[in-house]
């Protein structure tokens, strides 16, 4: 049997839940014995594939590269898993949502520049109006609550999503876990 | 005042009346006010003075005549006399510069640039009993509601009858609460009397909130007096000794003659310490509202009077066993008390006769929207919504079609055009996917986006809504930014289905009648007017032209299947 | 002993087709709770007097077209009570988003993270997204008060604070200002916490908060533990020494 072919993504988010991902140590190797990880930040594919199985998704989406990325994951992907709190909720970068794009980028940009103060528009990715969670803007198949998700809660619902079933996500984890 | 001198007060103030050869009554209440009418009143009391005419000729102010889309409104009411028998003139959009021509027309032929046909059937056919004397007494002078028989139900009923036969007479009477709900008056009277309780107290809920609704504000205005004597004859039922009016501060009119008229009848010893020189007591206080719509709510009405926040609370204990202050209370609305006194005078079996099913009696309506004559109507029970629509209302303006009717406000909903030959009668709209409701009536013709009456209502539920249960608090919020999203073409078939959802959370789960009721707008436009919903959101096409930014006119029946 | 405890008599009612006795001036959450039946709750707590708001101990009543909050509804003799079916868990669920999308709930960098009803119940009933469109209201923190705070950002309005203040405490500092989703939890006559004339810093409202909203100053994330056993026990010395 071939093996599945896992992705994770990061937008908007900390890393954490990639951090936590890697917490899962030795049993990498036990998920790599079931499924071939074929883009992350992780490792050093540069381009999306076609076809994958299941994908992570770390983070909100907050910025029009954030959301160009995941219309093509979620095209790309059969099982898309919202990876915890800032996928699922939009959490901590959504917080700016309360005082809107313009206050963030003053604040940034010029309130705390030292020289000169601009807001870039090349290289870095213009900002949505307002973060959102994934679920708003592409349909998402599992969801995956936490702050971030513990390992064990991410190797649970791997091992259930690789034997083809659902996992009982609410025995695992919550919000802000 | 004994019901001798009762009877007496009548004949005398009748032939005081006599002595004038033409009565002249401008309608004082407040669409005409709106107009200025108390000008025209002024006009007409210094014109009749210096002519010399004061003697022959009484001005008097008076209430609502019903047709406020007319106004102002004026009547002459001239004493048959050796060459010409008694007539009634009415005039319409009268001017204060009309007044002279007006006044010289006492006697001779009438002014017919202002004559407003009253065999036009907005008046033919209308049946008047909660609103028989408005438009004809003067709401701030007693003496003129005793001319026409006020207080001799309630002198009637003290001397002649016993508690428990009053309130036998409105169980027979088959009359239902006129606030909405419909809930069988006199089984709540008969709650209320057997309820155990050192005091006990009549609520008149004058409360009145839904957009476009003025039916209790014009009776309130155009004849206190039968709303006050209703309230005694519940108190003298029940076994009450106190009763507040609850009224809107936004009624300052109202208020100020509901609070005269209290003062009027106390002086006459028609209400206070013992009424007609009975061992009845009865007083009477007003309690002002401070702009909440959710205070309509029994509940929440009381915690307002009681000095409370005004929220509602979970029932049971209904009001009739635990209300005001704890104590059993009988909470009516004021077209419901403007109804007793005709029945304890005329007798159950006069009111039954009236009406057809389950519902008897007459309805007053709030006729507004898209017809040709707006105003105040009152119609027997089992009329039909197309008799209302089209022959009261005068039907739609030239060139357009009704598209449908929208009964009870924003707890209610729209019926369309296809069934409006169903009699107006409770359970009809019910199984229709509205409600009686307390008798706003809408009527929408093709230029009207029934999407955007929908969301209409529910921003006026979001704004309305007390805050204290959850599904209503915040539900109304979210169906309201659906909406606004169908609306404005940025909708997705998933978004009505969660705006469907949502109508069914806050239906099943909210604490009361405000947030039960809030989604119905919504369910009976998708029942009724899907397509609608969908021009907006599959073709971003609004048909009636309303939402901006949108496509307008029909979306083709075959892209509607697409 | 109280006049309605030598009233009451007992009564037998079946919940979710078990028979359970009771007293007759219990509630049905009172005894659902007793008998380790889950009704979900946020609005009631033991000791305040209960207002039936969050609607989330909504149960089928045999015989009532309508659902009847449990914590406002006396049992009755022969009552068939249930509390779960899967249009009660789905209404429950909604209440329970609803709310989430109200405030601006973080739970990850919340005081009471771990600690927190809200949070411990969107778990129980199985919600781990919020489907309906989050409203990010711009609301304040009072942080006036020398030992305590409020942030409206956590605040579900279930007035239980509200009670507990007036009830227990007998201070009355706290109340409910506006209407519908502008509704706000204030001190006094909507002056700021530190400056109120009426608290007495006994701290009731901060421990009996469901959520994050009222926490003691200086606590950090998820370091806000409510000491609720201690309220309790509070509340029933109150109550049975003022009847």
């Amino acid at each position: 049997m071939a093996k599945a072919r896992i992705a994770t993504v990061w937008l908007d988010g900390c890393s954490g839940c990639h951090m936590s991902f890697l917490d899962l140590d030795e049993r990498l190797l036990a998920v790599a014995e079931q499924a071939e990880l074929v883009y992350s930040p992780l490792v050093d594919f540069k381009t999306f594939p076609d076809e994958v199985d299941v994908t992570l998704v770390e983070g909100a989406v907050a910025s029009e590269e954030d959301l160009h990325k995941i219309k093509k994951i979620r095209a790309h992907t059969k099982t898309l898993i919202a990876f915890g709190d800032c996928a699922v909720t939009a959490n901590v970068p959504s917080m700016r949502n309360l005082v809107g794009k313009k206050a963030v980028l003053q604040h940034a940009y010029f309130e705390l520049a030292t020289l000169d103060p601009q807001i870039p528009t090349l290289v870095v990715p213009p900002l949505l109006d307002r973060v959102r969670p994934v679920h708003d803007v592409v349909k998402v198949d599992v969801f995956l609550p936490g702050c971030p998700p513990s390992a064990d809660t991410i190797f649970a619902a791997l091992v259930e999503l690789l034997a083809g079933r659902m996992p009982d996500v609410p025995a695992l984890t919550r919000f802000g876990k | 005042m004994t019901p001798e001198e009762l009877t007496l007060a009548a004949e005398k103030e009748e032939n005081g009346s006599r002595a004038f050869e033409h009565i002249v009554g401008v309608c004082t209440s407040t669409a005409c006010l709106a107009s200025h009418s108390d000008k025209i009143k002024k006009e007409f009391d210094a014109q009749v003075k210096a002519k010399g005419l004061t003697k022959s000729v009484r001005v008097k102010a008076v209430g609502c005549c019903g047709l406020c889309a007319e106004g102002p409104m004026v009547y002459v009411e001239s004493q048959a006399d050796a060459e010409k028998a008694a007539e009634t003139r009415t005039y319409a959009h009268v001017s204060n510069e009309a007044v002279p021509a007006l006044v010289d027309s006492l006697g001779a032929a009438p002014v017919a640039d202002l004559a407003c046909d009253t065999a036009q059937p907005f008046f033919t056919r209308q049946h008047k009993i909660v609103l028989e004397h408005s438009g004809v007494v003067d709401p701030e002078r007693l003496e003129d509601s005793i001319q026409v028989g006020g207080y001799q139900a309630l002198l009637n009923a003290l001397t002649t009858m016993n508690p428990a036969d009053v309130v036998d007479t409105i169980m027979r009477s088959g009359l239902r609460g006129r606030g909405g709900g419909g809930f069988p008056t006199g089984l709540k009277w008969s709650t209320v009397a057997k309820a155990v309780g050192d005091r006990k107290y009549v609520i008149c809920n004058g409360d009145e909130g839904d957009p476009g609704a003025f039916m209790d504000r014009s009776v309130m205005e155009s004849d206190p007096h039968r709303v006050l004597e209703g309230m005694a004859i519940a108190g003298y039922a029940v076994g009450a000794t106190e009763g507040f009016v609850y009224v809107r501060a936004e009624y300052p009119l109202a208020v100020k003659r509901l609070k005269l008229a209290i003062k009027q009848a106390e002086r006459a010893g028609l209400l206070g310490a013992n009424i007609g020189g009975t061992h009845f007591s009865f007083k009477i206080d007003v309690r002002l509202g401070a702009g909440a719509f959710v205070c309509g709510e029994e509940t929440a009405l009381i915690a307002s009077i009681e000095g409370r926040r005004g929220s509602p609370r979970p029932r049971p204990p209904y009001p009739a066993a635990s209300g005001l202050w704890g104590f059993p209370t009988l909470i009516n609305n004021v077209e419901t008390f403007a109804n007793i006194a005709p029945i304890v005078k005329n007798g159950a079996e006069w009111y039954a006769a009236l009406g057809s099913g389950k519902s008897q009696g007459t309805k007053v309506f709030a006729l507004t929207g898209k017809v040709k004559n707006t105003g105040l109507i009152e119609v027997p029970m089992g009329i039909t919504l197309r008799e209302i629509v089209y022959d009261i209302g005068g039907g739609p303006f030239d060139g357009h079609t009704i598209k449908a009717v929208q009964t009870g406000g924003p707890s209610g909903g729209c019926i369309p055009e296809a069934y409006l030959d169903r009699p107006v009668e409770y359970e009809t709209l019910v199984q229709l996917g509205s409600i009686m409701g307390s008798g706003g009536l809408i009527a929408m013709d093709d230029t009207s986006c029934m999407v955007d009456v929908a969301r209409y209502f529910m921003e006026f539920c979001m704004t309305e809504s007390c805050g204290k249960c959850i599904p209503c608090r915040v539900g109304t919020v979210e169906m309201h930014a659906l909406l606004t999203k169908i609306c404005e073409g940025q909708a997705t078939m998933t978004d009505l289905e969660q705006l469907e959802e949502l109508c069914d959370v806050v239906r099943s789960t909210s604490l009361c009648g405000l947030g039960q009721t809030a989604p119905s707008p919504v369910i009976s436009t998708l029942r009724y007017f899907r397509e609608e919903y969908l021009a907006h959101i599959e073709h971003k096409t609004c048909p009636a032209g309303v939402c901006s930014g949108l496509k307008s006119g029909a979306v083709k029946a075959k892209e509607v299947v697409a | 002993m109280s006049p309605t405890m030598t009233e009451a008599t007992v009564v037998t009612l079946k919940i979710d087709d078990r028979e359970i006795s009771a007293r007759s001036d219990q509630t049905v959450l009172e005894v659902a709770w007793e008998n380790d039946v889950f009704v979900p709750a946020l609005c009631h707590y033991e000791g305040l007097g209960d207002v039936g708001a969050c609607r989330l101990c909504l149960v089928e009543i045999k015989g009532s077209p309508k659902l009847t909050p449990a914590c406002a509804i006396k049992v009755v003799q022969d009552m068939e009570v249930i509390t779960l079916s899967e249009r009660l868990q789905k209404y429950r669920r909604s209440i329970i988003e609803l709310l989430f999308a109200e405030r601006n709930h973080i739970c990850s960098v919340c005081v009471s993270n771990g600690h927190c009803e809200l949070q411990w119940l969107a778990q129980k009933l199985g919600v781990d997204h919020i489907r309906y469109p989050y409203l990010y209201p711009k609301v304040s923190v009072d942080a006036s008060h020398e030992r305590f705070a409020l942030d409206h950002n956590r605040c579900i309005l279930c007035a239980r604070c509200v009670r507990a203040c007036d009830e227990v405490e007998g201070a009355h500092v706290w109340d409910l200002l506006g209407r519908g989703v502008d509704t706000r939890l204030i001190s006094d006559l909507g002056t700021p916490w530190g400056e109120s004339e009426t608290c007495t810093t006994c701290g009731k409202c901060v421990h009996i908060c469901p959520t994050g909203a009222l926490f003691e100053k200086g606590k950090s994330v998820a370091e806000m533990v409510h000491a609720r056993p201690r309220f309790a026990a509070m509340a029933r010395v109150r109550n049975n020494s003022g009847r």
